[in-house]
């Protein structure tokens, strides 16, 4: 149960060289414009984008392997069972039915599901590059100062900074907490049953839980004895300052933003794009 | 010295508690969890964790935690954050906290009627949270079937009632027994 949860290494690329405000915002735009977008062009182009800035962080495939077997897995499944709940999703959507091939039953292939299907897997696709460059590019330390910079209140930006802070602990008392279960003989291995197994892991919360409470006492008192939220602002140590690439970047999203909502104001006059009317 | 119960205060102890509780809520949903025979759908422990927080340090907490647990535990595992159901979560968690108000876990009260207000707030929140709001953006967001998002949906409000509901209660009523209760001083 060994994991690294950012694996962020300080490297010299462009976009490691951006802010992490600049980069928070860069990864909203792109994820507002393919959320809003159903058009397999724009999210095709974004998708694009978005591998080749990818390798531009030069983010090795060994780091990001177990999140692409994931995501790999989440779209199978979902294309699956999309189909099996509503063979007939896309042919509603676009408002046509043009068949090539049947199965059985109310099972038919259509251009017109198969056009919606794919969309939307590229559409689940397309953010993942984008989250993977923001969180493996972005020094933990600077999370808390780019939320606080797109108006997020300090207090629930270092609350999110505290969250990154005590996973590894956390993670590293669970781990102590079973050891010494299993020392007196509370079986973790793969011998005792899924059940009992479940169970055990829900004994190890208890004392996990009870740790934590006291220390939530502890660190609050400390924070509040140095004069933690006593003003509506705060300055945070780890920001960096903006420079001509940030805005560089924030312009080429947001164009990216515009141009992916004027295409389905102007050219497809909804959301969806239909190549079949 | 009874001091008043504010719903939606954000002292320092709320934000410690939103740090340490989303560390907890984030191990819980990425490692003791049971996955169900519905697919993307599975028994989350993390959320009797997110009942257990609110009903201790109020809805800002509640809310925060899950969704902050649930929003880093996707980006750990799918590179980011599938938002419909990270905006749900925060949503269950939000509510769960409304118990606050009127419980006393603290002072070492969780009797039967505690247990029946918690309850019946933890159910509100999972009906509003995975009935209403996750169904609803999948469909606004990725125009996923509506059959097939409300399946998922019935079948996350019944595991995350149950979670909630059994290790939730489990835990407070274990909380509440380690508390001192007002007034268990006599004077002799």
């Amino acid at each position: 149960m060994k994991i690294k949860v950012f694996s962020y290494n300080r490297l010299n690329t462009p976009i490691h060289e951006l802010s992490g405000l600049s980069k928070f915002i860069c990864f909203l735009l792109l994820t507002f414009a393919v959320m809003f977008s159903y058009d397999i062009r724009v999210i095709l182009a974004i998708m694009v984008f978005s591998f080749w800035a990818l390798r531009v962080s030069k983010i090795k495939y060994s780091q990001i392997r177990l999140m692409v077997i994931y995501v790999v897995i989440f779209l199978l499944t979902n294309f699956v069972i999309s189909y099996l709940f509503a063979p007939e999703q896309g042919p509603m959507i676009y408002g046509t039915h043009h068949e090539f091939g049947h199965i059985f039953g109310r099972y038919t292939l259509t251009w017109e599901q198969l056009l919606y299907q794919g969309t939307k897997t590229m559409k689940y696709a397309s953010v993942v590059p984008l989250g993977i460059i923001f969180l493996l590019t972005t020094n933990p330390s600077e999370f808390a100062s780019a939320l606080n910079g797109v108006k997020v209140h300090y207090k629930a930006a270092f609350a999110v900074a505290l969250t990154l802070r005590y996973l590894p602990d956390i993670q590293r008392d669970y781990n102590d907490i079973s050891m010494s279960q299993q020392a007196r003989g509370l079986d973790m291995s793969k011998k005792a049953k899924l059940r009992h197994r479940f169970k055990n892991a829900l004994l190890i919360i208890i004392p996990l839980l009870f740790s934590t409470l006291d220390r939530i006492e502890n660190i609050s008192n400390a924070m509040d004895l140095r004069g933690f939220g006593k003003r509506k602002r705060r300055t945070w140590y780890a920001k960096r300052p903006f420079r001509r690439a940030d805005w560089v970047a924030i312009g080429i999203t947001a164009s990216i933003f515009v141009a992916s909502l004027s295409v389905s104001i102007f050219v497809n006059h909804s959301r969806f794009f239909n190549p079949f009317t | 010295m009874e001091e008043k119960k504010k719903l939606f205060q954000f002292k320092t102890s709320t934000i410690v508690a939103v740090g340490v509780g989303g560390a907890i809520f984030w191990l819980l949903f990425m490692f003791v969890k049971v996955p169900s025979p519905i697919p993307e759908t599975s028994f989350q422990t993390a959320y009797g964790i997110a009942g257990f927080f609110g009903a201790l340090f109020g809805p800002i907490a509640g809310g925060l935690i899950a969704f902050i647990g649930h929003a880093i535990s996707d980006a750990v595992q799918y590179g980011s954050p599938w938002w419909s159901w990270v905006i749900a979560s925060g949503v269950t968690g939000f509510i769960y906290g409304i118990s606050f108000k009127f419980l006393k876990v603290g002072e070492g009260k969780f009797g039967v009627k505690g247990i029946l207000i918690y309850n019946a707030v933890q159910i509100a929140a999972n009906a509003a949270a995975w009935i209403l709001v996750a169904p609803i953006l999948d469909i606004v967001v990725y125009a996923e079937p509506v059959s097939l998002v409300f399946t998922q949906g019935a079948i996350a409000f019944v595991m995350n009632s149950i979670s909630a509901g059994v290790i939730g209660t489990g835990l407070l009523a274990i909380y509440a027994a380690t508390r001192t209760k007002e007034g268990s001083l006599n004077k002799e």
